[in-house]
């Protein structure tokens, strides 16, 4: 038994390099400045929206005619107030942003201050190093969203002295999940940017280029290429108008903030049905009530594995790019 | 040959169109420094970076410790420490927080890493500077904390590339007295490169010369000097008050003397080349012949010579 014990507590002798790795790029993020001001900057955000829906709250809770008036927390997180959007709203334009402050200048800083070089010359495999740098920014920002709706949960408890239910509790950890993949994908877009560009300045400049491409002009243009190539909608059997809809739609959903916002809304909305438009036929005889967690999780999937496999193929090709990269410098 | 610890067979890398190592067989043995010379460019670094494994062969193979390192890069890595040139640091950190850093990535147990780390910094002489960020470190302290970053993993092999790059002086001469003495005492084998002949030629066992991607020649330096000056080895030169004439008596008779090779006359100096040191022999020479010496030089070839000589027979590759 007590070996047992020893063995539970004891610091393993030599932690694996990959451990080594990550608790230092830990420690370099929550030290970084650039870190701290994200973190200020959402945790500002958080604050405010919680301010504002704390202060609707009652309204909100009373309204009858919403099926979802009673799941108190949800609402904590969806209430937007005429001055302040909702919190997940924020996320979808700040998320990238922290991803991108993360990744960055993950490896060519490294490369040109040339620890890169030292790093590789130690007993350590070269796809630890990108992994370790992935995983320990990954794991500050789920800390950090964990503990902020930790944080809102255990406001709210004391509060509105409201009980939390567990399809809630689902609720608001598969939206931290999908907060994290979402900022995931811009991280390993940023990583891949710092193993392409030899300077930092170049990668983060070309990040925030792409992340200000799908947050404002994809959507503009979007709307212009369609408006263009659109017949008149009055010449238009309902049934064209539902395919052209579907349509927008579909390329809407190019942007990953898209893919979030569909996802988050639907999550912390239990009476969203769907995400498209839907026919008078499909609606007729549904009762406006909330949706289990699981059919929820249904109507997002195909934007939870999009998230997924974007974050992924920028990895991949970051992977790629950094194994056959030339150190030298 | 008998105890070779780094084996290169017929290494070969080529980037794009140019050869960067061409066709390069060297072993070196233990306990052995060995000095690789070469200009900028040669194919030193690439070379270095084969025997780690850090760059892939494109022929022949490098053995290290017995190891292939293009096979098992992770089992040579731990046996040989490498300093790039330009080595850096963790400038957020301290010195001892970047070597426990490096010590943690080699396994070094927890509850012992520290009082290695001070011992290491004690014997690079970095003491002092333990708790400070390594971006208020001077570059020759950065060349020491990177020995000390060599050290604490105990390595078998030490390869140091251009370790005199912007130090000063006595700095160099410091760091290369605690190469050599380091490679002494504990019985490393250390291989050095530069450009810098003078550096090197203080503390190597033996150099190779390395130009172009190929390994001219290697040897000790006395060696390398006989290759390439033949017999003609000591050069005496004579300077004097008056003016000598170019022919006559005085050069007939120095010619005359035993195991002199050639005479030269320029104005006041008279440089002799010789194939024993009779330098004394020399001024005597010349005290009897009434002349007022105001300088003997004895020039030893260095492998500034050797360099020099070689670059001169092949004028175009002077790119240093």
């Amino acid at each position: 038994m007590s070996v047992f014990i020893d063995k539970l507590f004891s610091v393993p002798e030599s932690p694996t390099p990959f451990r080594t790795m990550v608790r230092k790029e830990v420690g370099d993020h929550i030290r970084s400045w650039r870190f701290i001001t994200m973190l200020l900057l959402i945790v500002l955000t958080f604050v405010g929206a919680m301010y504002i829906s704390l202060a609707n709250i009652r309204k909100v809770v009373m309204e009858v005619n919403d099926p979802d008036h009673l799941y108190v927390y949800l609402k904590l997180l969806t209430t937007a107030g005429n001055a302040m959007p909702a919190f997940h709203i924020f996320i979808s334009f700040l998320g990238p942003l922290l991803g991108i402050a993360l990744g960055f200048d993950a490896v060519n800083s490294e490369q040109n201050s040339g620890t890169l070089m030292r790093l590789l010359a130690q007993p350590v495999y070269r796809d630890n190093i990108l992994l370790a740098k992935f995983y320990a920014a990954l794991l500050v920002v789920s800390t950090l969203f964990l503990s902020l709706v930790l944080l809102m949960i255990g406001g709210g408890l004391l509060i509105t002295g409201a009980p939390v239910e567990a399809t809630e509790l689902l609720r608001i950890l598969a939206f931290v999940a999908i907060s994290v993949i979402y900022v995931g994908f811009w991280l390993s877009l940023a990583i891949c940017l710092s193993v392409k560009f030899r300077h930092a300045a170049t990668s983060a400049l070309t990040a925030i280029g792409i992340w200000l491409f799908f947050t404002v002009f994809y959507q503009m243009i979007v709307n212009m290429v369609m408006a263009a190539i659109l017949p008149d909608p009055a010449y238009l059997d309902p049934q064209q108008v539902n395919a052209f809809n579907n349509l927008i739609l579909s390329l809407m959903r190019v942007a990953p903030s898209q893919l979030y916002t569909d996802a988050a809304t639907t999550l912390l909305m239990p009476s969203i049905r769907s995400l498209g438009p839907l026919s008078m036929e499909q609606m007729a005889g549904a009762i406006p009530a909330p949706l289990s967690f699981m059919d929820s999780l249904m109507i997002v999937w195909p934007q939870v594995t999009g998230l997924i496999a974007a974050t992924m193929a920028c990895f991949a090709l970051t992977y790629y790019l950094f194994m056959r990269k030339e150190i030298r410098h | 040959m008998e105890n070779p610890i780094i084996q290169l067979d017929g290494l070969t890398k080529i980037y794009g169109k140019v050869k960067a190592v061409d066709n390069l067989h060297l072993r070196i043995n233990k306990g052995e420094i060995f000095g690789l010379l070469g200009p900028n460019g040669a194919g030193k670094t690439t070379t270095i970076l084969m025997m780690l494994g850090l760059s892939d062969p494109d022929a022949g193979q490098a053995t290290v410790c017995g190891i292939n390192a293009t096979r098992n890069p992770i089992a040579v890595k731990r046996k040989v420490g490498y300093m790039p040139d330009n080595a850096g640091f963790y400038d957020n950190l301290t010195a001892l927080e970047n070597l426990l850093y490096i010590g943690r990535l080699n396994g070094i147990a927890e509850q012992d890493i520290k009082a290695r780390a001070q011992e290491t910094m004690q014997l690079v002489g970095l003491s002092d500077a333990l708790h400070k960020k390594t971006s208020a470190y001077s570059r020759g302290m950065k060349q020491r904390l990177g020995l000390a970053d060599l050290l604490i993993r105990d390595p078998e092999v030490m390869i140091l590339d251009e370790p005199t790059l912007g130090i000063d002086p006595s700095g160099i001469r410091d760091f290369l007295e605690l190469i050599h003495h380091l490679s002494r005492q504990q019985g490393l084998t250390v291989l050095l490169s530069s450009h810098h002949l003078h550096h090197v030629q203080q503390i190597c066992d033996r150099v190779g010369i390395f130009v172009e991607g190929r390994l001219l020649m290697q040897g000790d330096i006395d060696t390398l000097s006989g290759e390439l000056f033949g017999k003609e080895s000591f050069e005496v030169a004579v300077t004097v008050r008056e003016e000598i004439p170019r022919e006559g008596r005085l050069i007939a008779a120095l010619q005359g003397m035993n195991s002199v090779v050639g005479v030269q006359v320029n104005g006041q100096t008279m440089d002799i080349t010789c194939s024993t040191d009779i330098t004394p022999e020399l001024v005597r020479f010349f005290v009897q012949q009434g002349l007022n010496i105001t300088g003997v030089q004895r020039k030893a070839y260095g492998l500034d010579e050797i360099y020099q000589r070689f670059f001169e027979n092949n004028p175009k590759k002077v790119s240093a």
